[in-house]
């Protein structure tokens, strides 16, 4: 599947912000035998004075910028062309858990890669008893990891509901999970906490998300702007599977991956914010268009 | 002579009376036999020959050199946070130095050791692949930071400073109780500990050969000053600011070593390059010794929320453009856990065990380990396996000897529930140590703390560093309760040691390049110093007239009095109150701009300022219109006089003084040009004249300068004119002047900057005017003029 992909995220202080430094990861990711970037473009405005390209412990590209001097506006733009690769057909070969942590106690590896960076506690995420003890009825049938993972993922989507008013970017998973709504990233926060309590690696992906249905389906949720969802590792033999939580759905040919790591924190569209007295306003405009 | 001896001896019998060494615990005056280990012997015998009066006298020295110095430490409580004086217990612990010299062998073993973990953990990663140490400890360890994995430090080394707190074991031998690899703090206090015991016991100790610390500075200090290469960038120390519950510390070493001291504010990155912003601009440091853990240092990849941090820091870092004291993410070592894999990694990597054992621990994540602990835990303490608090701080959960902090019994499950979360350690009996209480010697547990810093010799160890002493005899144990005390630790040898000081060593050049660049942050602190204390002083004479006026004539309805109420009431006082708080809050604000560059300044200006007031709000509450508030005035202008006299007699003209002094001279050129403007205003009742002159302090200056009573010329003339009167506008106006000049423009700036220009005009207009060219309009036009001063300055230096 081809897509057509563009966002734009503008800030617009009251009063001039501080010079500023920020790390952007907003830009679809090239990922051999699961997407391709064919071409993609990032532009920033004001041009910042110092502009850096690297990558992050995850492997994650971002783009560093700074600004010498206060700014009222910034704008950054991307545009992209993507081929999304068909998944794998699932075949749950996944352990039990309780094979899943012997894999795990056996599994003596730290690159970026492990699946051990998953399983503690992280910036975002923490140990939340009250979700663990709701995955653990949630999951009480399932017999393998997978199985586990999807039930998770498909509990959270019936018992929360996708409301963009009610939490912010900063909400605390512990705040989302008591008002059972928010948006793709506390469902997101919601399934990793609940995964990593039963002693599943879990993980957080950012993206984006077709905008319009293919004919006779309906429209997803967190199509409007960027998108987040999850991952869990299943094992050796099965790897990292990942589930759209807010969707319901296994991630796939309508997600495109930008980014891979623990939780928002490691991944967040745009880090460091500008200093000012003012208030802001931020914008985002998103855009997935199927072209072929 | 036999008669003497045999006081001694008495004195000696009388000294150690109420001593006991508690059974099966190792002791650091007696030995396994209960004889007194011969390192004491010449001490305690000069000791007991004090009388309790000069044994008193002697403590009170101690406790009066720390008093007088200043230090404290911040301690926080369940509301609040105080400062705390620092809890000396008066007498040193003595070690021979044949015994020191294998401590030193085996924390320079140590440090090495962690510093090759160190590179692993931060670089191959091998001890995991390898299987010595479970990924777990770094995938679960909240202070080993994934954006420093493959970076490099500069210089190839990742520690550079240490601290170690060691214990003696029931069997006589060392160990390692834990490892402060992120930032450790009391070299300072050390060293403060040192200075206070030596005025304590000054005759005792230049006769017990006692190694001296200066040597261990010196080497430490020309390490980092190495460090820098080439390049005239600049060696600073990083401080999370004066709250933090260690900043006396950070201030005393910047000021020992003479290096920068510096808060996140202070620094921004350019380019991959770490700089401080000074009032000569933005200037390169390449070597920062952070006195803050690595979490706060980067609000764009670490700790989002951090206002102390600089943002692209560990860019700076992967740039490889600063050294940083230790390596960022080096906290990674200090978790409880890792003491569980040391034997291990000692053996893998070194090939043999160490050589001062660390305090056995087992990690709670493998299945044999929980085994045992669950065995063994009436021995044991069990605490969260990925804190890096002391081994004598402990959490809410924590489990000793099987019991919870609220003394239940505790279901051993709960280690297997837990599992990798939990570490336990073996519960030690650590060495009981003399301590003086009512003039005799008790025993008191303690354990050691040992600093290392890396030099290009190798690793040197401080020959001394300090003990903490518990206040109880009632348990041995490790777990230290609140509240104990610290000694000096003497290793004393046979021979006399060499004396040295850090002062002889000083390279000229070296310690004059360090000390010409000042933050911008302490030069708006030095400024508002110089303003807030000559505020207070204009404030306390003005309100002295008041109170004299009101005593000559008993009553407040006269048109003088009235006049000067109104005028008092400008300046944000009740003439009715007798010591007004607006008077008393510039003080408080001069104390606390005072209290953020304690690094720049001296002791006992500090104490001046301190005790003026202190002066102030003891006797607020009861002073008394009239007579009464004039005298106290009188008293506060004595001792603020004491406090400017210090600083300016004292201080060292470099540009910390200038901007202290800009910010005086500033504020009184302005505060007597208002001055003067009231009262010379055409509606100013009789008497207002003498009150300008008075006001001025120009009383003596008048007579001798002009044989008429005052008038409206002479006082503007004195007032504003008079370029020798240095209680005139003209005479700050050229003050200003001749700073600006010193200091010169910032970097990358105007030569002509906006301050200077302002002050040449101000100056050429009021050298070149009469008195008679100034009616009350032309007045206020000076007055407005003197108060544009202060931000011009604040925009060319201060930002």
């Amino acid at each position: 599947m081809l897509y057509d992909v563009s966002l734009t995220i503008t800030y617009e202080y009251d009063t001039a912000a501080d010079a500023g430094r920020h790390v952007l990861r907003i830009v679809p990711a090239d990922l051999p035998g699961e997407q391709r970037v064919i071409a993609s473009s990032l532009s920033i405005k004001p041009e910042p004075t110092e502009r850096i390209t690297r990558r992050d412990f995850f492997d994650n590209a971002c783009v560093e910028i700074a600004y010498d001097a206060p700014l009222t506006e910034t704008e950054f733009r991307v545009t992209a062309r993507v081929e999304r690769f068909e998944p794998v057909p699932v075949f749950d070969v996944s352990p039990s858990l309780e094979g899943l942590y012997q894999e795990l106690a056996n599994l003596g590896a730290i690159d970026n890669t492990a699946p051990h960076h998953f399983r503690f506690s992280s910036e975002r995420v923490g140990h939340h008893p009250e979700i663990v003890a709701w995955a653990r009825e949630t999951t009480a049938g399932a017999r393998t990891a997978y199985a586990a993972a999807q039930a998770i993922c498909d509990a959270v989507h019936r018992d929360l509901t996708f409301d963009p008013e009610a939490t912010m970017v900063d909400t605390a998973v512990d705040e989302a999970w008591k008002l059972k709504r928010g948006v793709c990233q506390d469902f997101t926060h919601i399934s990793i906490a609940a995964l990593r309590g039963l002693g599943i690696p879990a993980g957080y992906v950012s993206g984006y998300l077709r905008t319009i249905p293919p004919e006779g389906e309906p429209k997803l949720e967190g199509a409007d702007a960027m998108h987040a969802w999850v991952r869990a590792w299943c094992g050796s033999d099965m790897g990292w599977m990942e589930f759209d939580p807010t969707n319901a759905m296994p991630a796939g040919l309508d997600h495109i991956v930008v980014a891979r790591g623990r939780d928002y924190f490691d991944l967040a569209p745009v880090k460091g914010a500008m200093r000012t007295a003012g208030s802001q306003k931020t914008k985002q405009a998103v855009d997935v268009e199927e072209v072929g | 002579m036999a008669d003497t001896a045999r006081t001694a001896e008495d004195g000696l019998a009388e000294l150690l009376r109420d001593y006991r060494k508690i059974p099966g615990v190792a002791d650091e005056l007696l030995d396994g036999e209960g004889e007194l280990r011969p390192v004491w012997t010449s001490f305690l015998t000069e000791l007991a020959a004090l009388s309790p009066e000069e044994l008193a006298l002697a403590q009170t020295r101690g406790s009066q050199y720390l008093h007088d110095a200043g230090v404290f430490f911040r301690h926080y409580g369940p509301d609040d946070s105080a400062e705390r004086e620092w809890p000396l217990s008066h007498l040193p612990l003595l070690i021979d130095t044949r015994e020191w010299q294998q401590i030193e062998a085996g924390l320079v073993e140590r440090a090495d050791l962690l510093e090759r973990v160190m590179a692993d953990f931060y670089g191959s990663g091998n001890l995991v692949t390898q299987g010595v140490v479970p990924p777990e400890l770094l995938a679960g360890n909240p202070e080993w930071l994934r954006p420093m994995v493959g970076v490099r430090p500069r210089s190839g080394h990742f520690l550079h400073f240490l601290a170690f707190d060691i214990g003696r074991g029931p069997d006589n031998k060392w160990w390692v109780l834990c490892d402060r690899t992120q930032a450790p703090s009391g070299a300072g206090f050390a060293l403060e500990t040192r200075m206070a015991t030596a005025r304590s016991f000054a005759g005792i100790m230049s006769r017990s050969n006692v190694t001296r610390l200066a040597r261990f500075f010196r080497q430490f200090r020309d390490a980092l000053l190495d460090l820098r290469g080439k390049d005239g960038s600049r060696v600073s120390i990083l401080t999370p600011g004066p709250l933090n519950d260690t900043y006396f510390e950070h201030a005393y070493i910047a000021r020992y070593l003479g290096f920068l001291l510096v808060q996140g504010e202070d620094l921004v990155v350019h380019n991959g390059r770490l700089m401080v912003h000074t009032v000569g601009g933005p200037q390169p440091v390449s070597v920062l010794w952070r006195r803050l853990d690595s979490g706060w240092m980067d609000p764009l990849e670490l700790e989002e929320t951090s206002q102390i941090g600089t943002p692209g820091l560990l860019g700076a870092l992967r740039a490889g453009t600063v050294d940083m004291v230790n390596a960022v993410g080096s906290g990674a070592l200090e978790i409880r856990a890792l003491m569980a894999f040391m034997p291990r990694i000692a053996e893998h990597l070194n090939g043999n065990p160490l050589s001062m054992p660390n305090i056995a621990t087992w990690w709670c994540g493998g299945p044999a380990a929980r085994d045992y602990v669950k065995a063994n835990l009436d021995r044991m303490t069990v605490d969260q396996a990925m804190a890096t608090g002391l081994p004598f701080e402990h959490g809410a959960k924590v489990v000793i000897g099987g019991k919870t902090a609220d003394g239940a019994d505790v279901n051993p499950a709960w280690i297997d529930q837990e599992a990798g979360t939990l570490a336990a350690q073996e519960i030690v009996s650590l060495s009981t140590a003399p301590a003086l209480e009512d003039g005799r010697l008790v025993a008191r547990p303690m354990s050691l703390r040992v600093f290392l810093a890396r030099t290009p010799d190798g690793w040197q160890v401080m020959p001394g560093g300090f003990a903490r002493i518990g206040n109880s005899d009632e348990s041995a144990d490790i777990a230290m309760q609140q509240g104990g005390a610290v000694s000096d630790v003497w290793v004393v040898s046979d021979k006399p040691p060499t004396a040295e000081t850090l002062l002889k060593q000083q390279a000229p050049d070296q310690s004059r390049r360090q000390m010409v660049a000042l933050p911008s942050r302490a030069a708006d602190n030095l400024f508002w110093l110089g303003r807030y204390t000559e505020r207070a002083e204009q404030k306390i004479r003005m309100l002295r007239g008041y109170h004299l006026r009101l005593a000559e004539t008993g009553r407040a309805d006269l048109p003088l009095s009235e006049y000067l109420a109104e005028y008092l009431d400008i300046l944000g006082m009740d003439a009715a109150e007798p010591l007004p708080d607006a008077m008393l809050e510039d003080v408080r604000a001069a104390i606390r701009s005072a209290g953020r560059i304690r690094d720049r300044f001296s002791v006992d200006g500090w104490n001046a300022l301190a005790d003026l007031q202190r002066t102030m709000e003891r006797m607020a509450p009861r002073l008394t219109a009239g007579d009464d508030a004039a005298r106290a005035m009188s008293v506060y202008l004595r001792k603020i006089s004491g406090f400017t006299g210090l600083v300016h007699e004292n201080m060292y003209r470099f540009t910390g003084w200038r901007f202290l002094s800009l910010g005086r001279a500033m504020e009184r050129a302005w505060a007597t040009a208002n001055f003067v403007t009231s009262f010379t205003a055409p509606d100013a009742p009789e008497g207002s004249y003498d009150l300008a002159i008075e006001a001025g302090d120009s009383i003596m200056t008048h007579r001798r300068r002009f044989v008429a009573a005052t008038g409206r010329e002479t006082v503007i003339d004195l007032l504003l004119l008079d370029g020798m009167n240095p209680r005139s506008v003209l005479y700050q106006l050229r003050a200003i002047h001749e700073h600006l000049d010193t200091v010169g423009p910032p970097e990358h700036g105007p030569r002509m900057t906006p301050i200077l220009r302002h002050v040449l005009r101000l100056e050429t207009d009021l050298a070149t005017a009469t008195a008679a060219d100034f009616d009350h309009d032309a007045m206020i036009e000076i007055a407005n003029r003197s108060a544009e001063l202060s931000g011009l300055l604040a925009q060319s230096y201060l930002r």
